[in-house]
């Protein structure tokens, strides 16, 4: 048990010797978090706008008015027919178009109700979001305005569109993103490269030539990075919760116990990467392609999955941050608890289970079978 | 009898196209310092690695201590201290944090042995919070030793312990193998420099893969089949290639300041240099002690002249 | 300027001898260095050192690690700016005129020659290549070397194959291909087998009488021993600087190693 945590005290050494890695681990995450929340926060001003006005009457007029005299947006064109929309999106001219349906003014004064839809281009979720929630407020300020001049009680729906990403990814889910590739990252990454380092310096041999056992050396790298990626985890959830305002709506133990277990799959990976490799510029090639590269682009925190071509949805499946992201959106957005993502876990654990395996059979006693 | 013993030993590499080592057996006896004498390529990073339970050789048998290297690998690496040919310590970790690392590694505390290392360890112990990668060469060596004796081995094991370190460090290195084996302590040690033989108490020395010779170094000195001569002349590569033009004379090798030489059986000194009086009539000539590096070239000689 | 060839012709021998230092006229300097000072910000690395090599010397540097071998030889190479002093390399100073100096000069170390993952030919063009020979030259000059060192059969071979012996003896040929004033040879012989040595120094030997300059650093003593005259460096000066015979002498000792343990045991610093 001492060499063990003597091991482990040598482990944190060279973490926290090697101060442009640390600044990397933690920097990457903080920087991430950061640009995703400006992008979140980010006031919107002058945004181009159009108008698809089938009513022509005052009160589509009146609302009319106001938009193009709000400061946040800018209305750059009047929609002629439905095709028009389609386009206007495509070319970019507008991120919002109000739509007024034929007999606006009519169905306010006969029927009391009205409704005006909202189209926004949700490529941009944070964006779109913003903007339909400042049209939704002016057109709320029009309909206070007609209940000062009558009794009836009038409304005035509105009906919002997200056209390119309708479900309004974004906001909450680059959280469980950035995790997932900052877990992805220390795990894999620095657990093979700490140990090909050992190779490539020699001390690897004298540790062999030890009554220290070898399995243990693995074992006590892991260690320092599962620390690490924890603290990480740490971080990235008081960043999001105080800097975000995010809240985190399920079991916090629940989330600590799925990071472990993903970071478990990631030791396990880096393991088995460093005992097929012998420099550390391989290891850090492998790891970069073989974990990295996947992660970004099939973890569904990128591109969503769902608009993949059939095959590249299948190969999907084998990467451990699609999984990790499921669960944690779930926990943290939805606030489920396990028994909605046990079929996940149990994924990531026999992947874990699976790769733990590879490694230890592969694992060399000596410099070569 | 024997501490280190190996029978037969072969390793080849890359499925046999490489032969680093063939057919090898010696022994080390207890509390001797054996060296292993050979150029880099010889094969003595093999026979190190497959002593100390890195490698398994193709062929052979061998133990340490007694013990198999490929059965009681473990019990093997409970007893032996190891330091490679390269500097091998943690170049982030300081000289103290090594230490203390390698003697917990080795279920022991740098308490415990103090006296075994104080003489090497009290030389670097002012630098005790210096990174090692920031040491001298020499004294990264002394660090080194001190790591591969902290857990008090019963056989120590020096591959090449002294390449690229220079001659003052060297000559200390040397002293404290010597203070080490009066404890007791079976040492082995490899190096490519003829000059350290004298030093061990029985050498190999080692080429090819195959070892030429076993035996004390005076002994393997006496074994020298010839008489051996020193000659210089002012001219001196001139004289090199009159001396192998020469049909007097059997081998003759640059050895910088003069040139070593043996004749053909049954011309004397006396011959070769009235022969050579009128070109070179500087020419000193003496008959001297053969060194290592002598016997090594004969030898090497004779072998590469069996094999062909 | 002398042709160089690998394999001059036998009286070359006759013509240079061991120690031309004595045979050549004095103003025949291909080294000079007066005074040469390189300090990194308060530490003096290298000490005023003086000293000047004659063509087609064999000139062994020696020192202790952290001596200042390395700091003097990159200045020597054009490599390192000096902070004073004066130096002229093959005639070109090396303040004003580094990139003549490393046109000039070849460079040869244990840890790096060849690249091992090419064949012995495309080793030989692509170091051809780099100092501007043409591809005829090239090919002719190749043609030359391989029978010299008897690697013709092995012209396709990858060098990192091939024993180590014989990757030095290439790894110099290679770094004299260019025919430089000067050649820097560090560490050259280090692990090799005596055999190999011995023919390694004949090829030394032989690019000396043809009038290449060779600068050998080295802390092996028995290396050094082959050296026409030695410098030894302790504590960024030089402390001594004569034949191998006359320092022996002078220290009264039995072999190079013992000059050099009596010169470098006072010194103050040691490091890499």
């Amino acid at each position: 048990m001492k060499q063990f945590l003597s091991f482990i005290k040598k482990e944190f050494y060279h973490v926290f010797r090697d101060t442009k890695s640390l600044l990397l681990l933690f920097g990457l995450p903080i920087a991430q978090i950061v640009l995703f929340g400006f992008a979140l926060t980010n006031e919107i001003k002058n945004t181009s706008i159009a108008i698809y006005d089938q009513a022509h009457d005052p009160a589509s007029r009146s609302i009319s008015e106001q938009f193009a005299q709000s400061p946040q947006f800018n209305l750059v064109k009047n929609i002629r027919n439905q095709d028009e929309i389609e386009a206007v999106f495509k070319a970019g001219e507008a991120k919002l178009v109000v739509v007024f349906p034929p007999n606006f003014e009519q169905d306010i004064q006969h029927e009391n109700k009205a409704e005006v839809q909202l189209i926004a281009d949700a490529s941009d979720p944070n964006t779109a979001n913003t903007l339909t929630v400042y049209a939704s407020n002016i057109i709320m300020d029009y309909q206070k305005e007609l209940m000062l001049t009558t009794t009836i009680p009038i409304s005035i729906q509105t009906d919002m569109r997200f056209l390119y990403n309708p479900e309004l990814k974004g906001a909450p889910n680059f959280v469980p993103g950035v995790m997932a590739l900052i877990l992805t990252l220390i795990s894999v990454l620095m657990t093979s490269v700490s140990i090909v380092r050992e190779k490539e310096n020699g001390t690897m041999e004298i540790l062999l030539v030890s009554p220290f056992n070898p399995l243990m050396v693995i074992i006590s790298k892991a260690v320092p990075y599962l620390v690490l990626s924890l603290a990480n985890v740490t971080m990235i959830l008081l960043l999001s919760v105080f800097l975000l305002e995010m809240p985190i709506n399920g079991s916090i133990v629940l989330l600590y116990a799925e990071s472990t277990l993903l970071i478990l799959t990631a030791l396990s990976l880096g393991l088995l990467i460093s005992n097929i490799t012998n420099s550390q510029q391989v290891a850090m090639i492998v790891s970069l392609m073989g974990m990295l590269l996947p992660t970004l682009l099939f973890s569904g925190f990128m591109f969503p999955i769902e608009n993949m071509p059939l095959p590249l949805q299948l190969i999907s499946n084998l990467v451990p941050a699609k999984w990790y992201y499921i669960i944690i959106k779930d926990i943290m957005i939805k606030g489920v608890g396990f028994m909605s993502i046990w079929k996940e876990t149990l994924i990531l654990t026999s992947m874990t289970a699976f790769l733990l395996t590879m490694s230890l059979k592969k694992f060399n006693i000596r410099l070569a079978k | 009898m024997y501490d280190v013993e190996l029978n037969h030993i072969t390793k080849t590499y890359e499925n046999g196209a490489v032969q680093a080592v063939k057919d090898v057996s010696f022994g080390v006896k207890k509390g001797e310092l054996f060296g292993l004498i050979g150029p880099d390529g010889a094969g003595k990073t093999s026979i190190f690695r497959m002593l100390t339970t890195l490698l398994i050789p193709d062929s052979g048998t061998a133990s340490v201590n007694g013990f198999d290297v490929v059965e009681d690998f473990r019990e093997i690496r409970k007893r032996v201290g190891y330091m490679p040919g390269k500097f091998s310590l943690y170049q982030d970790l300081t000289v103290e944090e090594n230490l203390e690392f390698f003697a917990t590694v080795f279920n022991t505390s740098i308490e415990e042995n103090y006296d075994l290392i104080k003489d090497i360890y009290v030389q670097i112990e002012p630098f005790k919070k210096r990174r090692a990668g920031k040491l001298s060469g020499g004294m990264k060596q002394k660090l080194a030793l001190s790591c591969a004796l902290i857990h008090r081995p019963t056989v120590l094991f020096l591959d090449e312990p002294t390449t690229g370190v220079d001659a003052v460090s060297r000559k200390e290195f040397w002293e404290m193998l010597r203070r080490l084996k009066e404890q007791g302590i079976t040492i082995l040690v490899s190096t490519p420099y003829m000059d350290e033989a004298a030093l061990c108490e029985r050498i190999a020395l080692i080429q090819n893969g195959s070892i030429l010779s076993i035996n004390t170094p005076q002994e393997i000195i006496n074994s020298y089949p010839k008489p051996l001569y020193a000659i210089k002349a002012h001219k001196m590569s001139a004289l090199l290639h009159a001396l192998r033009d020469s049909n007097l004379v059997d081998s003759a090798f640059s050895f910088g300041e003069w040139h070593h030489i043996t004749l053909q059986d049954s011309v004397t000194a006396e011959q070769l240099k009235v022969s050579l009086q009128a070109e070179f009539p500087t020419v000193q000539m003496e008959a001297i002690e053969p060194g290592i590096e002598d016997c090594f070239i004969q030898q090497s000689l004779a072998q590469h002249e069996v094999e062909l | 300027m002398a042709i160089v060839r690998i394999a001059p012709a036998v009286n070359g021998y006759f013509a240079a001898g061991i120690l031309p230092a004595k045979e050549v006229a004095m103003s025949n300097y291909v080294i000079e260095a007066e005074n040469l000072t390189k300090r990194f910000g308060d530490f003096t690395a290298v000490n005023e050192i003086s000293f000047h090599v004659e063509k087609g010397e064999i000139f062994g540097f020696l020192g202790a690690n952290g001596a200042g071998k390395t700091t003097a030889m990159r200045m020597l190479c054009g490599l390192s700016i000096p902070s004073s002093g004066k130096a002229t390399i093959a005639g070109f100073d090396v303040y004003k005129q580094t990139e003549s100096i490393k046109q000039n000069i070849g460079y040869m170390s244990q840890k790096f020659s060849l690249y091992e993952d090419l064949t012995v030919l495309e080793n030989i063009t692509f170091f051809g290549g780099i100092y501007g020979l043409s591809r005829k030259e090239i090919a002719v000059k190749a043609d030359q070397l391989l029978h010299e060192l008897g690697l013709f059969d092995h012209e396709n071979t990858l060098v990192g194959s091939l024993p180590l012996g014989w990757k030095q003896k290439l790894a110099f040929s290679v770094a004299i291909f260019h025919e430089p004033s000067i050649v820097f040879l560090d560490e050259p012989t280090g692990g090799v087998d005596p055999v190999t040595r011995r023919q390694f120094w004949d090829l030394i030997y032989k690019a000396s009488d043809a009038g290449i300059t060779v600068f050998v650093t080295t802390h092996y003593m028995d290396e050094a021993e082959y050296c026409n005259r030695i410098s030894m460096m302790v504590d960024g000066e030089i402390k001594a600087l004569d034949t191998p015979e006359n320092l022996k002498k002078q220290f009264n000792a039995r072999s190079m190693d013992d000059v050099f343990f009596e010169l470098a045991r006072g010194a103050k610093r040691s490091g890499d």
